[in-house]
Formats: C-alpha cells, structure tokens, sequence
C-alpha cells in the first residue's frame, strides 16, 4: 500500500516491533484465558493483553503516524488511559459478582 | 526492502490478534459459568480494538481511531452493566 512506502526505515522498524511485541502479549492473554482450569485464575489472563499488549500497539500507532503526518499525534493515549482506568474497575466487578453468585451457592469458600 | 518487513510484520500481528479474538469467542460461547462468558466478551472487545488499530495502520487514516475509541468506551459500559448483572438480578437498583 502507498502510505507505508513514505515512512522511513528509522520508524518502520521501532513500530513494526511495537505492534508485533503488543500483538504477541494479547495473544498470549487470550491462551491463558483459553487454558487455565478455573475462573479466579482465568480473570487475570486478558489483563496482560488489555495493559501491556494495548499499550505496545498503541505507541506503536503514536510513532507510525507522528512520523507519517510529520506532527506529533497522541490521541491514542486517550485509549491507553481509558483502558487503563477501567481494566480493573471491570475486572474487580466482575470477581465480585463471581464470589457472591458462589458463595450463593452454598460454596464455603469462593474458588473451590 | 523495509516497506515488506513492514508490512509483512503487520499482517502477522493482524493475524495473532484475530487468534485471540477466536480463544476469547470460544471462551465466550463455552464458558462453564456465565462470568466466564462476561471475561471472553471483555477480551474479545479490547482484542478487536486492537486489530481495528491495525488496520487504521495498514490504511494509514485516521479514521479507525475514532472506531476502536468507540469500541473501548462501550464495550466498558457493556460489561460493566453484564457484572452488575450477575451481582444482583438488576443493572439498574
């Protein structure tokens, strides 16, 4: 395609490595989603890929196109912040409302 | 030379991040319980954010920022909602 023959070899090579870097932690967080044999230990899987792996592809994204449009673009940190703040705002809801519907149950301890 | 690598290392990431959107949408329609099926949606949403961020790369617009920016934010609200949910019978008390 065009635009990614107009980019440098200097910033090509930083931001094909950041995404390939950030794409490998998001997939690596989906197969210990996939793999592990309980929920507890399940929820903290996808939190590698929704921290590290977006936060690499973003800065990725922030190289490619302030070197592409030769201004500094950094809208993406608005989705690194947001992803940021409500990763664990989600996750910790979530636990919560897990424990309770075990402990509903009649299970003595939550993540038997 | 450089615009191959590039371009090559960008499909292969595009690839990686569609296998971890089928693991989350296996976890997701397998699940045992419905928690699991909340956390398969929650990494398939930011997975795919992810993948549409490529893409906007790959085309080099804009554009697709606005769309996983959008992606992010509802998807925070949906599972949100699902978790209060699952706690208490009702999203809104």
């Amino acid at each position: 395609m065009t635009p990614m023959a107009a980019l440098p070899d200097w910033a090509a090579l930083p931001t094909a490595v950041l995404i390939l870097l950030g794409a490998t932690l998001t997939l690596i967080g989906a197969l210990g989603l996939l793999r592990f044999d309980n929920f507890y230990r399940r929820v903290h899987a996808p939190t590698l890929g929704t921290t590290l792996g977006a936060g690499f592809v973003l800065i990725g994204s922030m190289v490619y196109f302030s070197v592409l449009e030769s201004r500094p673009v950094l809208h993406e940190i608005l989705i690194g912040v947001f992803t940021t703040i409500t990763t664990p705002v989600t996750l910790m809801l979530l636990v919560r409302a897990a424990v309770s519907r075990d402990l509903r149950e009649g299970k003595s301890r939550a993540g038997g | 030379m450089s615009a191959v690598l590039f371009a090559s290392s960008l499909v292969m990431s595009q690839i990686m991040l569609a296998a971890a959107m089928v693991c989350a949408a296996y976890r997701m329609i397998r699940g045992p319980r419905a928690q699991d099926r909340v956390l398969g949606f929650d990494s398939l949403y930011i997975s795919g954010m992810l993948l549409i961020l490529t893409v906007g790369i790959r085309s080099g617009s804009t554009v697709y920022f606005e769309a996983a920016m959008i992606i992010a934010l509802l998807g925070f609200v949906g599972t949100v909602a699902l978790a209060k949910f699952l706690m208490r019978g009702e999203v809104i008390e």
